[in-house]
């Protein structure tokens, strides 16, 4: 379906997630943000791109697996995005969340 | 891949070898169904020689590095093979010690796996004589083997208790890294019903990060805590060490490989089959097996020096045991979740897509005789392409 996001018709699905990656720049990531509570910093951007090049290379995500990139840690990584820090990453980053086979 | 490749290669030309640890090839589907006295140990192995086809070597070694530069392998006690191609499938296996305290006192008293023979058969002795409680089921991260057996298992736990009269007796609880038991939008439609009708309990978005062994309870990085009587996780998965060794894995040493081509993407003369690979195909024998077929198309080209076909598509097909009897059957690729529909047949089935059915269940069991008797010789399952079939699938829209 499609979400006005940033003054542009963006695709998302039924959770708000991105169904087509090319439409994201940082103003939709920055009203993503917005709407899940959280004000993007530094130390976010620095999550986002990470996230964005695993997708890229099409590398799984897991929250370990963000704590051992060097990135960030995994508590920061739990403070920056609170709750759930995938989930709402991903969002944001304008890619899928992971997901299983069903 | 032997069995597929010594017919098609002129043995002048081509000498094969296989290098494997193991005296013993174990059905790893029937670890699901061992702890729960559904399969005896005596058929969830067999010999390995006894797959080996005629003019291939069978070296029972383990291997010390790959050195891919100068296409060359060390074997343990210090032999060295030269190739001029190689096949990689030394699969993915759990490694417990990545999370904090799951090895600890309770490991194989109340904290099992059951994606090993031995964690499944302890499993096994600890459910005949359990008297119930809290039982979790958990995935500590992924990407698993076999995605849906953690769940599987939370169904069969459900049966297994119900006919020992005991379900009373037990709380079930499901817990998982993702948002849920079901993560894509058909399956979370027809299957939700599942749980509720089983009582499995689900708790979601629980990113393990250490095993407390005294106060028995599973704690996540957000503070979240699930209690336990006994614990059944599926830990880390990764790739063989040997992979880290070699310095040919990325950090779960899975080998990074060419999603269509099967070829990896450091050394074009190394190939990679089933879960050693870093795909984003499920980690599953189906896949190893839809794999085998391209992969013996792209070899047969190498050789001959043609273009290889990017033609894997990701292709997976799995039963689901659902518990009583009863059993689900998904088939899905990288592009294509799983619908509900008829397989292999369009229209016709017998076996129907994403419900459960008798019929499905049948299916499980049969696949064992498949698998030893087919599928390790490298023959093909009839009206199965390793490509996925949308026929007879009852798609909404193509996805992209």
């Amino acid at each position: 379906m499609l979400k006005q996001i940033a003054n542009i018709e963006i695709n998302v699905n039924d959770e708000g997630y991105l169904t087509d990656f090319s439409q994201w720049n940082k103003d939709v990531a920055m009203e993503i943000a917005k709407e899940e509570g959280v004000e993007l910093t530094d130390e976010h951007w620095k999550v986002i791109d990470y996230i964005q090049e695993q997708y890229r290379n099409e590398v799984p995500l897991s929250i370990r697996k963000v704590g051992k990139s060097g990135v960030v840690s995994i508590k920061d990584f739990y403070r920056l995005f609170p709750d759930g820090p995938l989930k709402k990453a991903t969002k944001i980053a304008g890619v899928p969340k992971p997901v299983s086979c069903i | 891949m032997a069995n597929h490749l010594r017919s098609k290669l002129d043995k002048n030309e081509w000498e094969m070898t296989i290098v494997d640890q193991e005296k013993t090839h174990y059905y790893q589907p029937g670890f699901l169904f061992l702890p729960f006295d559904i399969y005896k140990p005596s058929q969830v192995k067999k010999s390995i020689k006894k797959f080996i086809p005629k003019g291939v070597n069978l070296i029972r070694s383990k291997i010390d590095r790959i050195d891919a530069d100068n296409n060359k392998v060390t074997l343990e006690g210090g032999d060295v093979l030269d190739y001029d191609l190689l096949i990689i499938a030394t699969g993915a296996h759990i490694a417990p010690q990545e999370i904090e305290g799951m090895l600890g006192s309770g490991w194989h008293k109340d904290v099992f796996d059951f994606y090993t023979y031995k964690g499944s058969k302890a499993l096994r002795d600890k459910l005949r004589e359990w008297e119930g409680g809290k039982l979790v089921v958990h995935i500590a991260e992924m990407p698993i083997k076999c995605p849906v057996a953690p769940l599987e298992f939370a169904f069969l736990s459900d049966s297994y208790f119900k006919h020992k009269g005991m379900r009373d007796k037990v709380d079930i609880t499901y817990v998982t890294p993702m948002s849920g038991a079901f993560t894509k939008p058909k399956a979370s439609n027809a299957l939700q019903y599942l749980l509720d009708e089983k009582g499995i309990n689900i708790v979601g978005d629980f990113n393990i990060e250490k095993v407390d062994n005294e106060a028995k309870k599973i704690v996540d990085y957000g503070g979240k805590e699930v209690e336990y009587d006994l614990l059944v996780t599926v830990p880390t998965n990764m790739g063989s060490e040997v992979i880290e060794r070699s310095g040919l894995g990325d950090d779960l040493n899975f080998i990074p490989t060419n999603k269509g081509s099967l070829q990896s993407k450091a050394h074009e003369n190394i190939f990679v089959i089933g879960d050693a690979s870093n795909l984003p195909a499920s980690k599953a024998g189906s896949v190893a097996h839809f794999e085998a077929e391209i992969l013996e198309e792209n070899i047969l080209r190498y050789i001959k020096g043609e273009p290889l076909k990017e033609k894997f598509d990701g292709h997976a097909n799995c039963f689901i045991e659902t518990g009583n009897g009863k059993a689900l059957l998904i088939d899905f690729n990288y592009t294509h979740e799983p619908v509900e529909g008829t397989f292999p047949l369009p229209g016709v089935g017998p076996l129907r897509l994403l419900q459960e059915s008798r019929m499905n269940h049948m299916g499980k069991l049969a696949f064992r005789w498949i698998y030893w008797n087919m599928l390790l010789k490298g023959i093909s399952i009839p009206f199965v392409s390793a490509t996925m079939s949308e026929a007879g699938k009852h798609f909404e829209e193509v996805e992209s």
